[in-house]
């Protein structure tokens, strides 16, 4: 297969963490289906813990259907039906023992739309350290701060820590997002198109971000954006109408493909 | 080119949005007209122009015909029909008898006070007939016409506070419900469902409270008055449901479910999901809800006049018999003498009522728009 | 890649145990909705319970006028019967639609297609509809009687001695209720108006058509359904007031039945106020106070659930619309 130009691609040359890659999420012949549409067939893979593992594909080929998977968001859908086997950290999360309250405290998530709540900065993070049973002011403080400058926010709203959520640019208001979601310290977030709606700028930060955080995080990354992917992720997972084509480390993904599908695809053939 | 001819080309579209336009007027031009025309009736009381002490300087009957029909009927104090069928004799002996009250009640000091006068209206008087503790009284029926209104405002407040501690938590718990909690087949038939109790009407609710909830709660309750602030309260309350619930249900429905979702990504449950952020999220709307109910039920008449008893006694327990303004209006207008003071009075009541509700209104839309403003960033 | 020390303690995915408050919280919201729909049960089973006996079709189609003409008793359950009442109450909603539908319309037409939502105009428009919503059901009696029958009929009267116009009449009684009944018929149009895809609306101007032609062949007819709602809503609503009527025109008792718009009625809410409060002997009337309770609340709740019905329909519409 005639591999493509690599320089035309700019790939992550971050180094991967230390102690990372043991297997965290094992997906085994998951099926997924809405109502009488087949979306998901047959997908199985395993991400490696504190990788960054982006979700590729055109739309509506099952990458954030199979991502929500993960958290169990799926569930709020009446007509949604699951098979297969989705393991986290060795348990079976649909099994009948799960508590999917408890499933969501370790896996988070960030939506495609930043969607802070009505209130202040400062209470937007509270609810979910306090849904966890901290209460005490300075702890609160103190993990409310950390949260925000492990989002690269702190700085810009300190001041202000008691305004207005909503009064936040729009990428704030999704780095004030991420930071709500890594305030209760989840094992795994799962980010939907994290920086979609947002300018080049507030991206380029986002990203930045991202590469920091999986120092610490296990993040799974739906995006749309194929350049984004390369530069971000550890492993690259390839959907194609509700199958998974190809999952191989990025490099390999972006420089060499398997299939010839995966290469129509990060060429822009298609999609 | 023909294109910027403006209204000129179109005369009948033009006409047609003026026409259009002075018709949405009407809502403006009604809630004035109201105001004005039931302040119209009030005003002479308001400039002290009525009197309602018994103890009036009488005209000599020989004086009658100085008079015109219209000032002789008042003076007398009969309705048109009873004036129409009284000849010139027996109106001559009304104003013989009249004249002879005058000459009697001088000596009485109660006849001489008018009571359309504000201090009566607000304040305690001792009147020579009643006993020391019932200084507030409403006795508009009689040869000295008493009018006070502090049983009445009174009244008015115990029946709505009892309607209100009764029905907005329930309509509140259940809209909640309704609106997160339960799944969503269910959704579709419960809110029609208890909406369906805003099709029964008042007179109905009255009609239950008096023939079946009466004697039901007092069995329950064992207290002495049968009808009582507590009975309508709670009948009134029937009412003032599907008000709030409507209202708070839509409010908590129109949260954006973005706000949800964030909320259960974090690993909330779908009641801590609902009581810590939508809840707070939809506090202008059912603020607004609990005002409205609050207005309906301070405002309604059937089911007070039915079921409180209607005693004008002033009293701070709920299980007493107890008389609103509302129900004052709907059972003694029929019998005042229209122009009167007793008929000036009640509209005077109507009139107060109508202002209040009417700030209560303004009140809770402004203070809806602040939540909301604050809520979405842009207040400080 | 280093070997990963066990997960298990980190992701136990595990219930903490029962959770209490999720329990008691859905129990207590879920109590609270079943308490009030029990309460609407008890009212509507108790009332055809004790009303169902008398209810016949004699009762429905007899008034209250022997044949000779005489009176009869009208808290005689073997004797009365409500067709008066229902003809009364049916008048005079039927004359308070003729006008205020025409004037709801046109006012949410006004405020949906051609008023601008900032300007000073349309705010107090809408502020004095939704003062008009919360102004109590006796005011508007007082209104009618201050204004329609004291000012307007007497004005018409011009200072005649027997009042023709100026005294309780079925068209007072209406025009009350049409002013109350406003803002619902506002509201209502109003939603179905905005329900409407802009698309369509659009499309018919981009063909030429002027404002006033795209909304009274387009969407007006589209919103059709929703002004029904909002006229039946109106109608169930002012069937069951009472408090407007006591002053405006209800009777106690008519011989006949009315025969121009300046007449007195018979009126089922009325009727049912009268039989609760001035029965000489309760037990006796009970049978019959039921069952006008029963004519009544199957007249309003029918109504309502017609209403309910379309309105879902509407909503439903508007979501896959938009």
């Amino acid at each position: 297969m005639p591999a493509f130009n690599a320089a035309s691609v700019q790939l992550n040359r971050a180094a991967p963490a230390e102690g990372a890659g043991a297997p965290l999420i094992e997906c085994e012949r998951v099926n997924l289906h809405y109502g009488p549409a087949h979306a998901l067939k047959d997908i199985s893979l395993t991400i490696g813990e504190r990788h960054v593992t982006a979700f590729i594909g055109p739309s509506g080929c099952g990458k954030s259907t199979f991502l929500r998977c993960f958290n169990r968001m799926n569930d709020l859908i009446d007509s949604v039906r699951i098979a297969g086997m989705i393991k986290i950290g060795g348990q079976d999360i649909y099994g009948h023992d799960v508590d999917v309250i408890e499933l969501r405290k370790r896996v988070g998530m960030v939506f495609q739309k930043s969607n802070p709540f009505p209130k202040s900065i400062y209470e937007n993070i509270a609810y979910g350290l306090r849904l966890h049973g901290m209460k005490a002011r300075t702890e609160l403080d103190a993990a409310i701060e950390r949260s925000l400058r492990g989002a690269a926010l702190w700085d810009e709203v300190k001041d202000r820590l008691h305004g207005s959520a909503l009064g936040l640019s729009g990428g704030q208001q999704q780095r004030l997002c991420i930071a709500r979601a890594i305030a209760i310290r989840p094992e795994i977030i799962l980010m939907d198109e994290p920086a979609s709606a947002l300018d080049p700028i507030a991206t380029a930060k986002i990203e930045e971000l991202i590469l920091e955080l999986k120092r610490e995080f296990t993040i799974v990354i739906v995006t749309h954006n194929m350049q984004q992917a390369a530069r971000i992720s550890d492993y690259t997972a390839f959907f194609y109408l509700g199958e998974l084509v190809e999952f191989d480390r990025t490099a390999k993904i972006f420089t060499n493909p398997s299939k010839k599908q995966t290469e129509d695809y990060v060429t822009g053939r298609f999609g | 080119m023909g294109i910027h001819r403006g209204h000129r080309a179109r005369p009948a579209e033009w006409l047609a949005e003026k026409f259009i336009f002075l018709v949405s007027l009407t809502a403006i031009l009604m809630v004035f007209l109201i105001f004005i025309f039931v302040a119209r009736e009030a005003l002479p009381i308001l400039f002290g122009q009525m009197n309602s002490a018994a103890a009036r300087p009488a005209i000599p009957a020989k004086e009658m015909d100085r008079l015109k029909p219209e000032e002789l009927r008042e003076y007398l104090g009969l309705t048109a029909a009873e004036f129409k069928q009284l000849d010139k004799e027996a109106l001559q002996a009304l104003m013989e008898v009249r004249e002879e009250e005058a000459k009697e009640a001088p000596k009485n000091p109660d006849a001489q006070v008018n009571t359309t006068q504000w201090r009566y209206l607000l304040g305690p008087h001792q009147w020579a007939d009643s006993r020391p503790e019932e200084r507030y009284v409403w006795q508009p029926v009689g040869r000295i016409h008493k009018y006070n209104l502090i049983p009445l405002i009174i009244g008015s407040l115990k029946t709505t506070l009892v309607a209100l501690l009764f029905s907005v938590p329930l309509a509140l718990a259940a809209a909640i419900y309704v609106s997160q909690l339960a799944s969503p087949s269910w959704k579709e038939w419960l809110k029609p469902a208890i909406e369906l109790l805003s099709g029964v009407p008042s007179v109905v609710l009255g009609f239950f409270a008096l023939i079946v909830m009466a004697t039901f709660l007092q069995g329950t309750f064992g207290y002495e008055s049968r009808l009582n602030a507590f009975v309508a309260g709670i009948a009134l309350g029937l009412a003032v449901i599907p008000v709030v619930f409507s209202i708070a249900e839509d409010a908590l429905t129109s949260v954006p479910r973005s706000y949800t979702q964030a909320a259960l990504a974090l690993g909330a449950s779908k009641w801590q999901a609902a009581w810590q952020v939508v809840l707070p999220a939809a506090a202008p709307g059912v603020f607004a809800a609990v005002v409205l109910g609050f207005g309906r039920a301070i405002g309604e008449t059937m089911i007070v006049l039915m079921a409180s008893g209607n005693a004008t006694i002033v009293s701070w327990s709920l299980f007493d018999s107890t008389r609103s303004i509302t129900a004052t209006i709907a059972a003694e207008l029929a019998e005042a003498v229209f122009g009167g003071h007793h008929y000036r009075m009640l509209f005077l009541i109507g009139a107060m009522l109508f202002v209040v509700t009417f700030l209560t209104n303004l009140a809770g839309d402004l203070i809806m728009h602040r939540l909301k403003d604050r809520l979405e960033g842009r207040a400080k | 890649m280093t070997a990963a020390p066990p997960k298990a303690p980190r992701l136990d995915f595990r219930s903490r145990g029962f959770d209490f408050a999720s329990f008691a919280f859905t129990g207590v919201t879920g109590l609270a909705t079943v308490f009030i729909l029990a309460i609407l049960a008890v009212i509507l089973v108790n009332v055809v319970w004790h009303g169902w006996g008398t209810f016949s079709w004699r009762f429905l189609t007899t008034g209250m006028t022997t044949a000779a003409g005489g009176a009869k008793d009208m808290f005689n359950a073997g004797e009365a019967g409500v067709l008066p009442m229902i003809i009364g109450t049916a008048l005079r909603v039927l004359v308070m639609t003729i006008v205020v539908v025409p004037v709801g319309v046109i006012t949410a037409v006004y405020l949906t297609e051609y008023a601008q939502s900032t300007a000073w105009s349309t705010r107090i428009i809408r502020g004095a509809v939704s003062n008009l919503a919360g102004v109590p059901s006796i005011v508007f009696g007082l209104f009618g009687l201050g204004f329609f029958i004291s000012f307007f009929g007497r004005g018409l009267d011009g200072g005649a001695l027997e009042p023709h116009w100026g005294k309780p009449a079925i068209l007072w009684a209406s025009l009350t209720l049409a002013v109350m009944t406003l803002p619902l018929v506002i509201v209502a149009t109003e939603e179905s108006l905005r329900a409407i895809t802009p698309g369509l609306r659009e499309a018919s101007l981009a063909l030429g058509a002027t404002k006033l032609e795209t909304i009274l062949k387009i969407v007006l007819p589209e919103a059709l359904p929703g002004i029904l709602t909002g006229g039946i809503l109106a109608v169930g609503r002012a069937g069951g007031e009472v408090a407007p009527i006591l002053f405006t025109g209800a009777a106690y008792y008519m011989r006949d039945l009315p025969h121009s718009l300046t007449d007195q009625f018979m009126d089922l809410g009325y009727h049912v106020f009268i039989l609760s409060t001035q029965s000489p002997d309760i037990e006796k009337t009970r049978p019959i106070l039921f069952a006008t309770v029963l004519a009544l609340l199957l007249l309003t709740l029918s109504l309502n659930l017609v209403a309910v019905l379309v309105r879902a329909r509407v909503r439903r519409k508007m979501r896959a619309a938009h």
